[in-house]
């Protein structure tokens, strides 16, 4: 007995669609900016383990000397990308959708079971409603995340009109190390985005598209009369 | 989990009844929507990454629509956002001991021996002044952290004459009249063009100085903009010219693609 769930209101599905490839252009063109000044790189015990970027990635996808389109791709779609962001924020609050997305009292315990259930070690997922509590820390941390790249962003873009944000984010060079990180965040949720996409499989993945997921209903939970037609 | 009402639960848990027919029609008209609206996302970027450059004028080598939005941004970051705030200033102690040389178009060391500023005032009469003369206006010291489109900074400190003085000294109200100041090196191959507004900000400057001595060949000598509202790119070195006008004047780094504002 298969029954309808209508898991994401339309609004989330466009937001959702838009803002992917806003975020793609803001990654790419925060790169070209990045490549003019490039000194970040993950170092333990003196040697460099990650260096952003080595020369051979600028190469491949054509980074080198392209700062003034960076800036002028980056500063133009920031607004689009703010927007979409803005919006799907009023939405949640409004609709009421926030309920489901941000973590509650019980999500930081749950997210444990959750991991551990996907990791195979425990048997049983905690129950849920539209997302699991892994799910609600991941989707609004990645909210709070968006809006640090917008203020780290505004702060290294006019540091002197925005002092008082420079002064927040600890200096105009850490802002520029926070906006960095921030994006490199923002891949490694991507990763981690798909992986779990493709494991969770087809009906999963439609529901962000068409909004339903179908649900097979066991019979003992049908009423009587219904199990009778 | 605890505080889930029913309408939630009938929402998530029981849903509705699975009607086929549905069911496959909003799966088409949707998976169509995404179709499309990638499809169109496709070719409008498409359209705005091979779109032609702006025609060549005081800009040049950006794209035209994204051209529009550097120049409206400026209208919203200069205009709307209220202010004419001050740049941090930082004690002597934080200054780097080697402030960076990064570009040496327009510098000429010959230019330096009899060395004279260019002045052109209204009706393009030309004044010519020594650096003898702008030393004795008042002096302005400023320690900020000057900072680089690529995206370093350094704190460094200079000191000059500020502009607001300078041309309250040479009676230049006439020409402030005029939207812009354009500036020039004397083989005029560097040249920066920056907002009246910008320039008589109170720590912008005429700098002689650097860390107190007379300013090294590399970094401008004799005489160079620091104006600290701008990147780096704007802090014109070895100034030949100093004209007024209204319409953008030429801007080095504006024909080559960057943002002709600039504004930190």
């Amino acid at each position: 007995m298969k029954r309808l769930i209508n898991k994401h209101p339309i609004a989330i599905r466009w937001f959702h669609w838009i803002n992917f490839p806003l975020l793609a252009v803001m990654v790419w063109s925060g790169i070209l900016i990045y490549w003019a000044y490039d000194p970040y790189q993950i170092k333990f015990f003196g040697t460099t383990w990650v260096k952003f970027f080595p020369q051979w990635f600028y190469d491949k996808y054509n980074i080198n000397h392209r700062l003034s389109e960076g800036m002028a791709f980056h500063f133009a779609f920031m607004w689009l990308f703010a927007i979409n962001g803005f919006l799907y924020v009023l939405y949640t609050i409004i609709s009421g959708e926030w309920r489901y997305l941000l973590p509650d009292r019980h999500s930081w315990k749950e997210a444990w079971l959750v991991i551990l259930h996907d990791l195979h070690i425990r048997r049983f997922a905690p129950a849920q409603l539209k997302y699991n509590a892994a799910q609600r820390i991941a989707y609004s941390a990645v909210i709070v995340m968006g809006l640090g790249s917008l203020l780290t962003g505004l702060a290294i873009y006019k540091p002197v009109q925005f002092n008082w944000l420079v002064l927040i984010f600890g200096g105009y060079r850490f802002a520029r190390i926070i906006h960095f990180a921030l994006t490199i965040g923002y891949c490694l949720f991507f990763v981690i985005h798909i992986v779990q996409v493709i494991l969770a499989g087809w009906n999963n993945f439609r529901a962000m598209v068409t909004g339903f997921e179908l649900k097979q209903k066991p019979d003992e939970t049908l009423t009587s009369h219904e199990r009778t037609e | 989990m605890k505080e889930q009402n029913k309408d939630d639960l009938q929402r998530f848990n029981e849903g509705e009844p699975y009607d086929k027919q549905k069911v496959n029609r909003r799966t088409f008209l949707s998976f169509l929507t995404l179709g499309a609206g990638g499809i169109a996302a496709y070719f409008g970027w498409n359209r705005l990454y091979h779109e032609p450059l702006e025609s060549e004028g005081a800009t040049a080598g950006a794209r035209k629509t994204l051209r529009g939005v550097l120049n409206a941004n400026e209208q919203v970051f200069d205009k709307a956002v209220p202010g004419n705030h001050l740049a941090k200033t930082y004690p002597a102690s934080a200054v780097v001991k080697t402030p960076k040389v990064n570009g040496d178009v327009g510098l000429d060391a010959k230019a330096i021996e009899d060395w004279k500023l260019q002045l052109v005032k209204a009706h393009g009469t030309t004044t010519a002044i020594t650096i003898a003369e702008i030393k004795a206006l008042p002096k302005t010291d400023l320690t900020f952290d000057f900072k680089c489109v690529e995206g370093w900074e350094q704190v460094q400190r200079w000191a000059g004459v500020k502009f607001a003085d300078f041309a309250k000294h040479f009676n230049l109200q006439n020409e402030l009249m005029n939207k812009h100041v354009g500036l020039k090196t004397p083989d005029g191959k560097y040249y920066v063009g920056v907002d009246t507004a910008s320039m008589l900000h109170p720590q912008t400057i005429l700098a002689y100085e650097m860390n107190g001595q007379p300013i090294t060949p590399d970094h401008g000598a004799p005489l160079r903009l620091i104006i600290p509202v701008k990147y780096g790119i704007k802090n014109l070195k070895q100034i030949g010219t100093i004209f007024f006008s209204n319409e953008r004047p030429a801007d080095y780094w504006a024909e080559r693609g960057y943002d002709y504002f600039a504004g930190l």
